[in-house]
């Protein structure tokens, strides 16, 4: 649904974003995890056809952000960072505003409001300035402007952050009842809330995709390993075996493949360097090795930058899980 | 068209449910008013005068004197200078202030639907003004009977004049988030607009020619005069256009850096 390839972002001499490429699949709810500063929100607004890509492409159900943005735009629901309201109007008047300027008939306009009201729970300030409300209000007003148009994909940047725990379990499950008919990409930096909502993660730091999958995959292996990463040209299937049989490495990740180029992300114990036999390995058997580096940061530096903390937490009565996230966080 | 009017319909939403619409109309109206009074007084005045005296001057004119000497004088320097630029100066420094430039940009409409729906929402705040003139004028159809065709002419005249300037300004509120700022900018741009043709009277070079063409008051004086130009009229339609042009340019610049 959506393919983002290759996609740098410069603002003047600044990379907000580099080379970061992920795909979201259709009716998934995939989270984008990353501390201050790592790019979520500038990848969100390139997707979203806000701002245009310095380098690669972004397709939103097939249609390029830069060529086709009308067909991108019509398919998608925006929540920005700050939810974008106008403070004079009254909430049902904003929402109808959004409608139309989303495309919905007036046939339906009202349907669609009330909907979305209900949805949200916003129905008991549905004849409140905007400019009046509460951030949570305000944040759930914005989620209501994103779905008015019942979009297909969903992209939601930081859509629980000023909420209250009891209104961020409800959004949660908001979320989660989205799967399957839309598909979702909403960002965070709080690690508990991706295992929460998302079935699929994508962890960016410092403008870089620095790993990829589920979110209790991404949290067992979280501890004690450094990330290094390879690109070579060969059969992939069988670069991938060999370098698994490297002495230290204790997990290969086969990232997207193009020309005949293959990228891994390898995990190895953190006390051993394995650089050195990786290249042997990929050498010895005649391909060709295009790049090694070290990741520069593990996992395990990036998890310890983000919020682990979970707010509901301290109302949630569910103990197992909250002694499940307190083990992975030590 | 949809979108336009959606835009266009927000636009003019905003004036009449903040205070800038009415401190807008009312600070016109009052002027107008006072205006309207003072020179229709002399002109009472004057004409009794030449009733005494009975001399063979030439019957003077409804239209040359209070009509001609409302719009070319005082009133076109206030709309130009003071008013147009308050209903502009919002146009695009509060979505920007807002992050509602990112709803619109985000939505499924074009650049140019944007900027036509904003000038029109300013278009129809500044009709309303346009019809406060008006109906002051139509006082004096109860008094005397001047020609309407002249009115008509500067009806036209003052509504290009105003989208021209509109235009202008709403270019000019895209640059900044700070509305005070948008305000002063055009403000400064207007006046400049307004003097050019001051050149006119101390060069005659060519260059000096071209500048007082671009000068406000070359163009709005026949209108005045109750003389409908065609290249008066294509200054304006120009210069409404290339307001909107640079507004897009402007526009597309922005999305690079938010
Ligand atoms: N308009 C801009 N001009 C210059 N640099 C920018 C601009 N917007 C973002 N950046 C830079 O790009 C980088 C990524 O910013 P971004 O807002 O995408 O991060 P984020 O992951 O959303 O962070 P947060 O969790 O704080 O919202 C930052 O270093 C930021 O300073
Ligand atoms: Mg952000």
């Amino acid at each position: 649904m959506i393919e983002v390839e290759r996609l740098t972002k410069r603002y003047g001499p600044t990379r907000a974003v580099t080379d970061v490429s992920f795909r979201v699949e259709k009716g998934e709810v995939l989270g984008f995890l990353g501390p201050n500063g790592a790019g979520k929100t500038t990848t969100m607004r390139v997707i979203t056809g806000y701002i245009p890509p310095t380098e690669g492409t972004v397709r939103v159900a097939g249609f390029d952000v830069v060529d086709q943005p009308l067909e991108v735009k019509r398919r998608i629901g925006y929540l920005p960072e700050t939810p974008p309201l106008y403070p004079d109007m009254v909430v049902s008047e904003y929402l109808a505003f959004v409608g139309r300027i989303k495309g919905v008939p007036r046939a339906d306009l009202k349907n669609r409001i009330n909907e979305v009201s209900e949805k949200c729970a916003i129905a008991d300030v549905r004849e409140k300035q905007t400019g009046h409300l509460s951030k949570g209000y305000r944040q759930r007003v914005g989620l209501a402007q994103a779905m008015i148009h019942n979009p297909e994909v969903l992209v939601l940047d930081e859509p629980t952050a000023g909420l209250d725990p009891k209104q961020i379990i409800e959004t949660r499950e908001l979320i989660k009842g989205l799967a399957g008919q839309h598909t979702v990409v909403l960002s965070t930096h709080i690690l508990p809330e991706v295992s929460k909502t998302c079935e699929r993660v994508v962890v960016i730091s410092g403008g870089k995709v620095v790993a990829v999958g589920k979110p209790d995959e991404l949290t067992r292996r979280l501890q004690g390993f450094e990330t290094v990463l390879l690109m070579a040209e060969g059969p992939s299937g069988e670069i991938k075996e060999r370098l698994e049989r490297v002495g230290g490495v204790s997990l290969v990740e086969q990232h997207e493949t193009s020309d005949g180029r293959a990228t891994f992300e390898i995990h190895a114990a953190k006390e051993q360097d394995v650089r050195a036999e990786l290249a042997r390995a990929v050498v010895e058997s005649q391909w060709k090795l295009l790049e090694l580096r070290s990741s520069g940061m593990s996992l395990e530096d990036i998890f310890l930058k983000l919020t682990t903390e979970d707010l509901t937490e301290q109302k949630s009565e569910d103990t197992s899980q909250k002694s499940e996230n307190g083990s992975s966080q030590t | 068209m949809r979108n336009i009017m959606a835009i266009a319909g927000k636009e003019l939403r905003a004036y009449f449910h903040s205070p800038i619409a009415y401190l807008v109309l009312a600070i016109y109206s009052i002027l107008c008013g006072f205006f309207f009074y003072s020179i229709t007084a002399t002109f009472v005045i004057e004409s009794f005068r030449l009733q005494m005296g009975g001399g063979g001057m030439p019957p003077i004119n409804l239209n040359e004197m209070i009509i001609r000497q409302l719009f070319q004088g005082i009133l076109t320097v206030i709309m130009a200078l003071g008013l147009l630029p308050v209903i502009t100066m919002r146009l695009y420094a509060e979505e920007k202030r807002t992050g509602t430039m990112e709803l619109l940009l985000t939505s499924p409409l074009t650049d140019l639907q944007i900027i036509i729906g904003k000038l029109l929402g300013a278009m129809g705040l500044y009709m309303v003004i346009v019809l406060l003139t008006f109906l002051d004028i139509g006082l004096l159809f109860l008094y005397g009977n001047p020609e309407p065709k002249p009115l008509i002419a500067n009806a036209i005249g003052y509504i290009l004049f105003g989208g021209a300037l509109l235009s202008l300004g709403m270019w000019l509120s895209s640059f900044t988030k700070n509305q005070i700022i948008a305000f002063v900018v055009a403000f400064a741009f207007f006046l400049l607009l307004y003097v050019l043709d001051w050149v006119s009277s101390f060069s005659s070079t060519a260059v000096g020619k071209v500048v007082s063409y671009l000068a406000l008051p070359t163009h709005f004086e026949n209108f005045t005069k109750g003389v409908i130009d065609s290249s008066d009229l294509i200054y304006f339609l120009s210069v409404i256009v290339i307001g909107m042009f640079l507004t897009a340019r402007s526009v597309e610049a922005m999305k690079g850096r938010p």
